[in-house]
């Protein structure tokens, strides 16, 4: 059976349960509207979603490009300078501690409440899977590929730079992988987040309006369209990393999605 | 005609002087003013019980260990740094290469210009004819392990330190790789590191056991052929006897 046939029945099955919810609990449509309310929203507002989705979108690229950039950096930066392992590895980690939808409002406070507030807020939650993921790929070489360099280089502490570039960077890029597969994943909630906090563009702009004008179908359109998206995204960057890594063997191949 | 040494220049093979050697691995005194020679051209198997030091001695040669006291050099009495290759049991290939690449890496890590030619010369030389554009999972254990004997003879450097090199392949292929191995590094300064006594008396112009803590090296004899030698020929059986009595002696301790 193929990948698409079981996705398809599982949207149709998810679908189907949903109406049962709505006819068994009798919810009023202000409350939970069903697929067909649902679905009538997205058409007849498509117009107006797809603006909204636009700016999502260029958000969450936006932040996942600046967010994996800094992130990526700073894990080379660490890996190759002991001092920055020193210094910024505590620095790294506790920065993690501090919730970062607590930061938001700061975010919107001092980049605006235009795009660049969300992009920061996208890359600040971006920033540290990457990081860290890639870090440890970085720090895991096989010791004897590293050691077999060195023998080529003639010594330890010749040319690291040109250790790294041909053996320790391809060698973290499944590590990578995993760091930018999950920043694809929580990439769309910074994005949404920084326009809860403040925005007038945007799907979370969009739902907090529909919302407060107890237009529920659609903010449940709006739900919809961002939940395509940021699957869609994850898929996109899934299979990109697929590509770009042929010879990271999977070991458990029924897991592809 | 004269034949070309098949592996290539081996650049000038040199000595490989052990003088007065100590090396301590965490608290065990591994080494304590050890020396020996490693004759120029001519292949040394070293043998001895697990732990003992082989592989550390090897490290130690290739620069990878620093030795708390004394110093390894050539025979010109200059550091080995720049003039060792370096082979090792597992195949170390970095999967996303493909065997060429492979071969050309150490070009690649000093900034040189990579020598195609040279990579698909000596991917001949080892049977690879056709695979050069393969990536290692395409490739059978013994067909990694001769790239990886390719890439050791790309850096066509003066001494080659092989450690335990075909002991993950099977028996058949490690008995081809042995000739092959022998045939190739010719003319170069090699040091073996081995479990099997059969390949040190195949391969070895003499045989260095080591034993004790801290190690001392026992000279044992060697078949009179010249290497590679087949295990039935001549007084290899004898030999055979003689080192694994040897061996036995070493490893008295031991269960």
């Amino acid at each position: 059976m193929s990948r698409v046939f079981r996705g398809a029945v599982t949207v149709a099955g998810l679908i189907v349960l949903w109406q049962v919810i709505v006819l068994v609990s009798g919810a009023p449509p202000y409350l939970l509207p069903g697929p067909i309310e649902t679905f009538t929203a997205l058409v007849t507002r498509s117009g107006l979603i797809a603006g909204h989705a636009l700016v999502t979108l260029s958000e969450i690229l936006g932040g996942l490009v600046l967010g994996t950039l800094l992130g990526a950096g700073s894990a080379v930066v660490i890996a190759m300078f002991r001092p920055a392992r020193r210094w910024l590895l505590p620095i790294l980690v506790t920065s993690q501690a501090i919730p970062v939808f607590a930061i938001a409002p700061l975010l919107v406070l001092w980049l605006g409440y235009g795009m660049a507030s969300k992009i920061g807020m996208a890359t600040l939650i971006i920033y540290f899977p990457v990081a860290s993921s890639f870090l440890d790929g970085l720090r895991r070489t096989e010791t004897r590929w590293i050691d077999l360099a060195h023998t080529m280089t003639g010594g330890p502490r010749a040319r690291p730079f040109a250790v790294l570039r041909h053996v320790r960077l391809p060698a973290a890029l499944p590590a990578f992988a995993s760091g930018l597969r999950v920043a694809a994943a929580v990439a769309p909630i910074g994005a949404v987040v920084g326009e809860w906090v403040g925005s007038g563009a945007g799907l979370g702009y969009l739902m907090l309006r529909a919302n407060a004008r107890v237009q529920t179908d659609l903010m449940f359109a709006a739900l919809l369209a961002l939940a395509a998206l940021a699957v869609a995204l994850y898929f996109l960057v899934d299979f990109a990393l697929r590509k770009a890594i042929p010879w990271q063997p999977d070991t458990l191949p029924d897991l592809d999605p | 005609m004269t034949e070309p040494e098949p592996g290539g220049n081996a650049g000038g093979a040199t000595t490989v002087v052990v003088e007065k050697l100590s090396l301590t691995l965490g608290d065990l005194p591994l080494f304590d003013g050890l020396s020996t020679v490693f004759p120029a051209g001519q292949t040394t198997c070293l043998l001895g019980p697990s732990g003992v030091g082989k592989s550390t001695l090897l490290r130690a040669m290739a620069g990878l260990i620093a030795p708390t006291n004394g110093r390894i050099v050539g025979g010109d009495g200059r550091g080995l740094a720049g003039r060792v290759a370096y082979m090792d049991q597992s195949d170390l290939l970095l999967p996303w290469l493909s065997a060429r690449d492979n071969v050309g890496l150490g070009a690649r890590l000093r900034g040189e210009p990579t020598d195609a030619t040279a990579a698909h010369r000596l991917l001949a030389l080892v049977g690879l004819r056709g695979h050069e554009t393969k990536r290692p999972a395409a490739l059978s254990g013994g067909m990694r392990q001769r790239v990886a004997l390719a890439r050791t003879l790309m850096e066509d450097r003066a001494v080659v330190l092989m450690d335990e090199p075909f002991s993950a392949v099977d028996a058949l292929t490690r008995f081809r790789l042995q000739d092959l191995a022998s045939t190739v590094l010719r003319g170069r300064t090699v040091v073996l590191v081995t479990h099997d006594p059969q390949e040190a008396l195949r391969l070895g112009h003499q045989l260095f056991v080591l034993s004790g803590s801290p190690a001392q090296i026992e000279k044992s004899g060697v078949p009179d052929l010249p290497p590679p030698r087949q295990p039935t020929f001549g007084d290899f059986p004898a030999r055979y006897q003689d080192l694994m009595d040897q061996l036995a002696v070493g490893d008295a301790g031991a269960p």
